[in-house]
């Protein structure tokens, strides 16, 4: 190495470890949170395929396109694919899941407004994949 | 190395060639088109894009089609020959040798790239430029989707050839006088880059094999009806994808490292630490593949494990910026064109890297992932970081090649023009993802925030398209017009140069 001193260097990888390993323990921590679905959570099985969605409640009525959901109750999806894989989303929320074919994932969620929200696809599945979309109704009780 | 464009030599002869800065010259050629090939379909996504709705494409499988084709093209036929291109002028100079290792081996290497790029061409997939089954495997359509899986093949035994030939190159045939620690940090980077493409692409190359004959229905690697899990192939993509993109970035790096401290007339700051960092990405980019697959139904502790792994990539990176920063620290700096698309590109860089540590907190990789932010984050990489670098270096070289001066002006604009294009491209992006927009989109909902931020974007793009037409310009008339550069010194900076113009290896 050459001659002079290179301890600026060492300070700023300091710095720079101190603030990944913050940003790493506070997504470590909040992702907990997240992972674990409370165990009143209702069930309702989500199926996608191209190109639109199907939801089937735990009283076992089904949708297509439109999910009416609850406010204040909590909500786990199960999440599965048909043909292709999808991701199952809703933005407002943050919930975002892929639809595997062949798996069942699972997510969840408690509504906390009432109000019209869009469900999405974001994971690539051919022709329509721009317009796979479902609308998320949260009701008052 | 000069093209000696005063005594033209037929075409053919720098076509059979095999020495390598006539290899190099074909490397650059070929990238360079299949940039501006693959640039004009993102105009034309951008433009369909500009308002909600269908404008100039009729459909939305074109669509499709279009940015799978953009994305294989500017990523295996612009970034990683043009890497080539300069590792071909500049590697065997470096390590004082009188060409590559293996020459013929070189030159089969870049002749698979045409047939390859052709093959991508002619087949127009639509299953994006990771090729995730089952889609690519049942419903992507008839011979384009073989068509790209082949390609795949003859463009990954291109760049195992190339990094073997590197490899040796900078090992085995390096001047004795020379010690490998003092090699410059440009030829170190081509040594890790290569190290990583060794590794990585057999994976794919056999990802590739099972996906071909899954598609031929002989086996069922990724089809559960057959015991197979399309969550395998994910793995295997970005086992090999994710080092990739460090394949991308190493050199453009080395690069910065060429022209940084020239233009600063100082020395790199610390010549040790770039090794070392080089070194760290080599390892560490394979400890973060599954970063990209966090929705895919991992359990807890592998997010976890996956994002300490990624996050353990940063400070390598974040070492060369550092180089860079105290380089210039203290220097006469001289804003010359290629000065200026380095130090662009670090500024990219820095931001692009910021947006990757955001995204590898598992939690905000909901809110990001494949939406218009990794759009964004993964653009400035390989636009505002390796792209801004590739240009700059050719900015560099360009004296070398043609023994003319482009025009410095024009060069300037060039760079204002991309670096104000790309920051309204690809930080819109970003706040576009944040609102929730997907990626791979032929149309998008009309709301207000989507259509102004997609409207910034299409008009940024543009900007940088009309930047590229000064661009060619420039460089096809200062080849030909320009005044003859002094070659000793192009940039009139003092101090040491290359000397690859007076390389005077017999053309064989
Ligand atoms: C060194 C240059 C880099 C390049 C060329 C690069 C390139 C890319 C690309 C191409 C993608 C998108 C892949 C796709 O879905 O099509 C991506 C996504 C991602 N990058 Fe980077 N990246 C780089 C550095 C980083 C760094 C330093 C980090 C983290 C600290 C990072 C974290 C991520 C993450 C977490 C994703 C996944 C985002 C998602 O899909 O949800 N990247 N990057
Ligand atoms: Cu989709
Ligand atoms: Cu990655």
């Amino acid at each position: 190495m050459s001659g002079h001193s290179n301890w600026p260097e060492w300070v700023y990888i300091g710095v720079v470890i101190c603030l990944l390993a913050y940003v790493g323990a506070e997504a470590w921590n909040v992702e907990r949170l997240v992972d674990h679905a409370p165990a009143e959570a209702e069930i309702i099985k989500v199926t996608g395929q191209q190109w639109f969605w199907t939801f089937e409640h735990a009283d076992g009525t089904k949708e297509i396109g439109e999910l009416h959901v609850k406010k204040g109750q909590p909500y786990k999806f199960e999440i599965t694919a048909k043909d292709v894989n999808h991701a199952f989303n809703i933005h407002d929320y943050v919930v975002l899941q892929d639809a595997v074919v062949g798996r069942v994932n699972t997510v969840w969620f408690a509504p906390e407004q009432a109000g019209e929200y869009t469900i999405q696809c974001r994971e690539y599945c051919g022709l329509l994949h721009y317009n796979m979309r479902a609308t998320l109704y949260v009701e008052e009780n | 190395m000069v093209l000696e464009l005063q005594k033209p030599r037929p075409i053919w002869q720098i076509m059979f060639s095999t020495h390598h800065t006539d290899v190099g010259l074909l490397y650059t050629i070929t990238s360079l088109t299949f940039f501006f090939m693959g640039g004009a379909l993102a105009l034309g996504i951008r433009a369909e894009l500009f308002y909600p709705g269908t404008q100039i494409i009729s459909d939305s499988m074109t669509f499709n089609r279009m940015f799978t084709v953009h994305g294989t093209t500017l990523i295996f036929l612009f970034l990683l020959p043009f890497a080539s291109a300069v590792g071909n002028y500049f590697v065997p100079i470096m390590v004082r040798y009188k060409d590559m290792a293996y020459p013929k081996l070189n030159a089969v290497a870049f002749w698979m790239i045409p047939p390859g790029g052709a093959l991508i061409w002619l087949g127009f997939a639509d299953f994006t430029w990771y090729a995730t089954p089952p889609y690519s495997a049942i419903s992507a359509p008839g011979p384009a989707a073989d068509m790209w899986i082949f390609a795949q093949k003859i463009l990954g035994v291109s760049s195992i050839l190339g990094a073997i030939n590197f490899i040796v190159t900078i090992l085995k045939c390096k001047h004795p006088d020379l010690p490998l620690s003092k090699a410059p940090l440009l030829a170190w980077s081509f040594l890790s880059s290569s190290l990583i493409i060794i590794v990585a692409v057999p994976t794919f190359a056999a990802a590739l094999v099972m996906l071909l004959t899954d598609r031929l229905g002989v086996s069922g690697f990724f089809d559960p009806a057959k015991g197979g899990d399309p969550i395998a192939y994910q793995h295997l993509f970005w086992f090999t994808f994710h080092p990739e993109v460090y394949v991308l970035v190493i050199p453009a790096i080395g690069m910065m490292y060429e022209i940084i401290p020239r233009f600063s007339r100082k020395p790199i700051f610390s010549h040790g630490s770039g090794i070392f960092a080089f070194v760290m990405l080599s390892i560490v980019a394979f400890s973060s593949w599954a970063h990209h697959m966090y929705s895919t139904g991992m359990s807890f502790t592998e997010k976890t494990v996956f994002m300490i792994g990624t996050l353990a990539a940063v400070p390598a990176s974040a070492m060369h910026v550092f180089n860079f920063l105290a380089t210039m620290w203290g220097g006469r700096i001289k804003f010359a064109t290629p000065m200026m698309w380095a130090v662009g590109g670090i500024a990219l860089f820095f931001s692009a890297g910021a947006g990757g540590v955001a995204n590898s907190a598992m939690p905000f990789d909901f809110i990001t992932h494949d939406t218009y932010w990794v759009v964004g984050h993964f653009h400035l990489f390989v636009m505002g970081t390796i792209a801004f670098g590739s240009i700059g270096f050719l900015y560099y070289m360009f004296p070398y090649i043609t023994g003319r001066m482009y025009n410095e002006a024009a060069g300037k604009a060039h760079f204002i023009m991309s670096f104000v294009g790309t920051v309204m491209v690809f930080f819109t992006q970003h706040v576009l993802g944040l609102y929730g927009m997907p990626r791979r989109v032929f149309d998008y909902m009309p709301l207000p925030e989507y259509i102004v931020m997609n409207q910034i974007a299409s008009v940024g793009a543009m900007i940088i398209g009309a930047s590229m037409v000064i661009w060619i310009i420039n460089m096809i008339y200062s080849s030909a017009k320009g005044k003859e550069a002094n070659m000793e010194d192009p940039w009139g900076l003092g101090g040491k140069y290359y000397f690859p113009h007076q390389a005077k290896n017999p053309h064989h």
